[in-house]
């Protein structure tokens, strides 16, 4: 059943403009940035061949590439999380899955599956720019990769945000604008945490951005997968809890 | 007929913060009937449908489906409901095929069952020829029969209709009367409305809720013989003389109601045919005798008007 209801949310999707238009707009904006980092490695490339130990064309072209794309993905998660469940209470549709024989559970895993799905097709879009690359040179694979997993934990965790804060409201746009919130928050936590000293080994943990420098990095550190699980399995619940809690109140 | 009870709901309680919205309601609906549930608006009816149908949790009670306890085991009994909230859960963006495709799929329709399914759905509903149209851009009406085509898909023992008829146009209406009747001789119905005529057209047994509580539960045909009063009315052309009707055996009382017009009150059998004869004896001219039928809408009235004044006289 829970699949049932992911490729449901999935194929929904398609069926709206603005996942069309999110999925072009951003194509668009990262090829451009993606050329522009390629010209730039071809201005230097002479200069580079010289030096000693020279960052190659997977850190001069891919990483930034990848790091925008954390980024903009803060942006644009929330305009496609908010309809899940907020768009069902809005037209009264939530009823015919909570009537169906089919857990609350399975039914907040399978809307979160079927967002889940969408973001990797994004992700699988954008990275065919880099792996277009191999055609004329080597990359760093261990590196693309680990930084390309990096960025499908990270979208775990904006997904279940999303899907939660989706559950708490029947209007999209207040949905998507607490998930931005949200999202941005735990983006810039730890901007603050030079000062006390303490404080800021927490606030650097509960930073989104700073578990994604690592696999950026070609590290594949197990702290960080946990991290984004915990937090896309603590939101899960959450959303769960919240449906259960609207059977109650009414 | 071995009838088996397909709900049974007992004492169930559910309260909106400090109001009390239903107020231990306790019933039971066998196999082929058609239960009629009616109520004035926020009495109660749609509160007690979604708690049957597992949308809301009750504060109190408990309601077995089929024997299977509702909130014990949640999905084994949601698994034997059909249900078709006020306003229909369908969804704008799917095509009618679509939409009832994935509605099988959330009732763990087997694969292969499912083209069956949904072509009978669709033949039971007259959903045929808008089956691959969008639901958004289809009509109120076709959209109320895509909400019913969803709750019978599964061929559930129990079917929960919440105001079907609504934004139906006449001929619809008597399609879809048609299509209850049908289903209700082999599964058991629970139906909402407002229109009285439909509850003696369709239904089995009819229960009145008011204010959360059941004030009426009877049987269709109690209710006929309940409708079908022990009085006589009668209205002449000239005045009559009210001791002469009186002395007319089985006449146990006269109410004059106009000059001309008279309501007779009887305990066993129909004196009709008396009245006739002692009317015709003394030539008052006869205009009209007839049975005072009550109707349902009177019995409806009653239950719930005289309570609301009574309720406002105690409040004042």
């Amino acid at each position: 059943m829970l699949f049932a209801i992911a490729s449901r949310e999935f194929r929904n999707l398609f069926l709206s403009p603005l996942a069309w238009s999110i999925m072009a707009i951003l194509q668009v904006i990262l090829a451009y940035l993606f050329l522009s980092q390629v010209d730039r490695y071809m201005a230097f490339q002479a200069r580079l061949g010289g030096m000693e130990g020279a960052p190659g064309v997977t850190d001069f072209v891919v990483s930034p590439l990848l790091q925008t794309v954390g980024f903009v993905f803060l942006l644009v998660a929330p305009a496609i999380t908010m309809r899940t469940f907020s768009d069902e209470r809005r037209n009264r549709t939530l009823s015919l899955l909570i009537s169906a024989p089919v857990s609350m559970s399975d039914i907040v895993l399978g809307k979160f599956l079927g967002v889940f799905l969408f973001f990797l097709t994004m992700l699988a879009m954008i990275a065919a720019m880099p792996l277009s690359l191999y055609a004329g040179t080597e990359l760093d694979t261990g590196k693309l990769l680990a930084g390309l997993l990096g960025l499908a934990l990270l979208l775990t965790s904006f997904a279940a945000v999303g899907v939660f804060m989706s559950t708490l409201t029947e209007q999209p746009v207040v949905a998507a604008i607490s998930s931005f919130g949200m999202l941005l928050l735990l983006w810039i936590i730890d901007w603050s945490g030079d000062s006390h000293q303490e404080m800021s080994g927490l606030l650097a943990y509960l930073s989104l951005q700073n578990h994604l420098g690592s696999f950026m990095k070609g590290l594949f550190s197990t702290t960080d997968v946990a991290y984004y699980l915990l937090v896309s399995a603590l939101f899960l619940i959450l959303a769960i809890r919240r449906l259960d809690q609207q059977r109650l109140t009414g | 007929m071995d009838t088996k009870i397909l709900i049974a709901v007992d004492e169930l309680c559910r309260y909106y913060g400090h109001h009390l919205a239903v107020d231990a309601i306790s019933f039971e609906l066998a196999q082929g009937e058609v239960l009629g549930f009616l109520g004035p608006n926020g009495a109660g009816k749609s509160t007690t449908m979604q708690m049957i149908s597992g949308n809301l949790a009750p504060s109190g009670g408990r309601i077995a489906i089929n024997g299977i306890d509702l909130l014990d085991r949640p999905r084994l009994a949601k698994a034997e409901i059909g249900y078709l909230p006020e306003q229909p859960p369908v969804y704008p963006d799917l095509t009618v095929r679509e939409y009832l495709a994935y509605c099988a799929r959330l009732h763990r329709v087997g694969k292969t069952h499912r083209g069956g399914a949904i072509s009978r759905a669709l033949r039971r509903c007259g959903l045929h020829g808008v089956e691959t149209r969008l639901i958004g851009n289809l009509s109120k009406g076709y959209q109320q029969r895509v909400g019913i085509a969803q709750a019978i898909l599964h061929n559930p023992a129990v079917v929960i209709l919440d105001e079907p008829t609504v934004g139906l146009d006449p001929n619809q209406i008597r399609d879809i009367r048609e299509l209850i009747r049908e289903l209700g001789q082999s599964h058991g119905i629970i139906l909402s409305t407002h229109i009285l005529p439909e509850v003696q057209a369709t239904c089995t047994r009819v229960q009145i809720i008011h204010r959360g509580r059941l004030v009426f539960a009877e049987s269709m045909q109690a209710l006929q013989q309940r409708l079908t009063g022990k009085a006589l009315v009668l209205e002449t052309q000239s005045a009559v003389d009210i001791t002469k009707l009186q002395q007319i055996a089985g006449v146990s009382a006269v109410e004059p109601l106009a000059s001309r017009r008279a309501r007779l009150l009887f305990d066993a059998d129909n004196p009709a045919a008396a009245v006739a004869a002692c009317v015709a004896a003394h030539d008052w001219g006869l205009v009209e005798l007839a049975l005072d039928r009550q109707s349902l809408e009177q019995v409806f009235v009653e239950l719930t008007c005289n309570e609301d004044g009574a309720a406002q006289a105690a409040a004042a």
